[in-house]
């Protein structure tokens, strides 16, 4: 099957092109905009034929129009294996949301993954972009081009005095969350990250764990993105989160060298106690394998551990998620048979680096 | 150690929970951790003040406080019946469904509950009610023009503050022919 890769493959194609600007902290940027096809009702409240014939109408359409942004392909989500689903999820290819619903939902993606758009979400379309490193200008305008070029085949909701007319009051307007994901062990292990956090909200920023709202925070890992969609232009959302996120990086680089300088064996004993744990165990959940693996991380980016590419914490965070497991095993895993796996795997791939 | 729910996976985590100090040990396998305290782990983590209560949750609060005290009125509705509940008229959606899960039902949804959504949007969106951002170029060819005029005439600010007046001179060209273009669109209408 030509899709095999969006689920055995943990990389995205975006993904491998290195590090990216500001790569030892941002780690990926995403510009995702809600749009509604006009005349049809919301997918939330929306009977199963209306949910249908959406489906069938703006998967076609976008499909049939598709070269112009480079060929896409559709999933149906109820023709997928829940592992397969899962595995989109840790993949951030589609939210948690989308495979909640599959009777009626779909995914449509680009060859490199970096673009998606899912079908009767919470809104019809919830156009995504992905991209390495920070690059929230460079997103947003790839997430532009997107648009226009479905708005020149669908209809959208749209009101003049509100905008984009979304399913929830709260993305009304813009329509658009800017997110980008920050590694931030030294603001955590300093605990300014606390202190750092309200002053961010204030500004109408949001702070979640690595799989959204609701999420927690694995492995030192952030999304900072923006809250309010109506009043401002994109163009203004973008450039203030730009500006929070780039303090923030600023804060983090600055924590990370008092650290150095302040507690160096302290912070190499953790470093290389993560490390040998990484390389050595036999069992390992999720939550410690993201915790060690943002310690190793830390000590690459610091020079403290040599000859490991960056890159083994994105990859690693994603091969031990549970769908990732799963899908490896073939087979559905219990608790402990994860955990198992999950060390399996790690040691695996550190030796591949040796 | 065998789980203390179950009893018979193995427990795989362990907490101590202090309630005014009486201290309780707690060994439970994963699967009973998660049926029982989604709540309790995620308490502890670092996230749960930002993600624990979503913005939908919040939505939800502000929707509920703007009708006062419906709960405690509930016997005394009855006068009030003739009064029909607010309902969209396109899709069928009462404004207490959209309270309750804080999605609309419809883009006419908007309209329908456009006075008691107002307030909301001036809540969540800080205090703002028009969008200033993007508008679709085939459908209202007339405000994405407009917009189009207004980002020009702000971008020429930015080039005369900067003293580049020879692309700032080009720009005003440029807005004067959409200008005219503009007002030749306003007369045929």
């Amino acid at each position: 099957m030509a899709s095999e890769h969006f689920f055995s493959e943990a990389i995205s194609p975006w993904m491998q092109e290195g590090p990216g600007p500001e790569g030892d902290i941002a780690l990926s940027t995403r510009i995702r905009l809600a749009r509604n096809i006009e005349q049809y009702p919301f997918p939330v409240f929306a009977s199963e034929e209306a949910s249908a014939t959406l489906l069938r109408y703006a998967s076609s359409t976008l499909l049939n129009q598709s070269e112009k942004v480079g060929s896409l392909e559709a999933l149906n989500m109820n023709e997928l294996r829940p592992n397969e689903r899962q595995v989109l999820v840790e993949k951030h290819l589609v939210s948690p949301y989308l495979i909640k619903n599959t009777e009626h939902s779909a995914v449509l993606l680009n060859n490199d993954e970096s673009i998606s758009i899912m079908v009767n979400e919470e809104d019809h379309l919830r156009l995504q972009c992905l991209s390495n490193g920070m690059q929230l200008e460079e997103c947003y305008n790839e997430a532009d081009r997107l648009d226009d070029w479905a708005e020149a085949n669908l209809t959208y909701a749209f009101d003049e005095r509100l905008g984009y007319l979304t399913s929830c009051p709260t993305n009304v307007g813009t329509g658009m969350r800017a997110s980008v994901m920050v590694h931030l062990p030294a603001l955590v292990w300093t605990n300014q990250l606390s202190r750092i956090l309200p002053a961010i909200h204030q500004l109408g920023l949001v702070v979640r764990g690595i799989y959204g709202e609701g999420s927690e925070a694995l492995g030192n890992l952030f999304q900072i993105s923006n809250q309010m969609t109506l009043g401002k232009s994109e163009k203004d959302i973008i450039e203030d989160l730009r500006g929070v996120v780039m303090q923030v990086i600023q804060r983090e680089r600055h924590a990370r060298e008092s650290l150095l300088i302040s507690s160096r064996v302290k912070l190499e004993d953790r470093v290389f106690r993560s490390y040998g744990i990484l390389a050595y165990s036999r069992t390992m959940t999720t939550k410690e394998a993201a915790n060690r693996l943002s310690d190793v991380r830390l000590g690459i980016d610091l020079d403290l551990i040599k000859g490991i590419s960056g890159n083994i914490l994105n990859e690693l965070m994603l091969l031990t998620q549970p769908g990732f497991l799963e899908q490896y095993a073939g087979e559905s895993l219990t608790q402990e048979e994860a955990d198992i796996r999950r060390a399996n795997v790690i040691r695996e791939r550190i030796k591949l680096e040796l | 150690m065998i789980c203390q729910n179950c009893g018979q996976r193995p427990a795989s985590l362990h907490y101590t929970k202090i309630v005014n100090g009486a201290k309780t040990e707690l060994h439970l396998c994963e699967e009973c951790a998660k049926e029982q305290g989604e709540s309790s782990e995620t308490e502890h983590s670092f996230m749960s003040a930002a993600g624990g209560y979503t913005i939908q949750d919040l939505l939800s609060d502000l929707l509920n406080m703007d009708q006062p005290s419906t709960a405690g009125n509930a016997e005394k509705k009855q006068p009030k019946k003739a009064n029909r509940p607010l309902t969209c008229d396109n899709c069928g959606l009462t404004y207490k469904q959209f309270t309750k899960t804080g999605r609309l039902g419809c883009a006419h949804c908007y309209h329908a509950f456009e006075s008691k959504l107002t307030p909301v949007f001036r809540r969540v969106h800080s205090g703002n009610t028009n969008h200033t951002g993007k508008v679709p170029k085939h459908r209202h060819e007339k405000l994405h023009a407009q917009r189009e005029l207004e980002e020009k005439k702000r971008q020429i600010n930015i080039l005369v503050q900067n003293e580049e007046f020879e692309k700032a001179a080009e720009l005003r060209d440029e807005i004067r022919t959409l200008e005219k273009q503009f007002q030749g669109r306003e007369g045929d209408s």
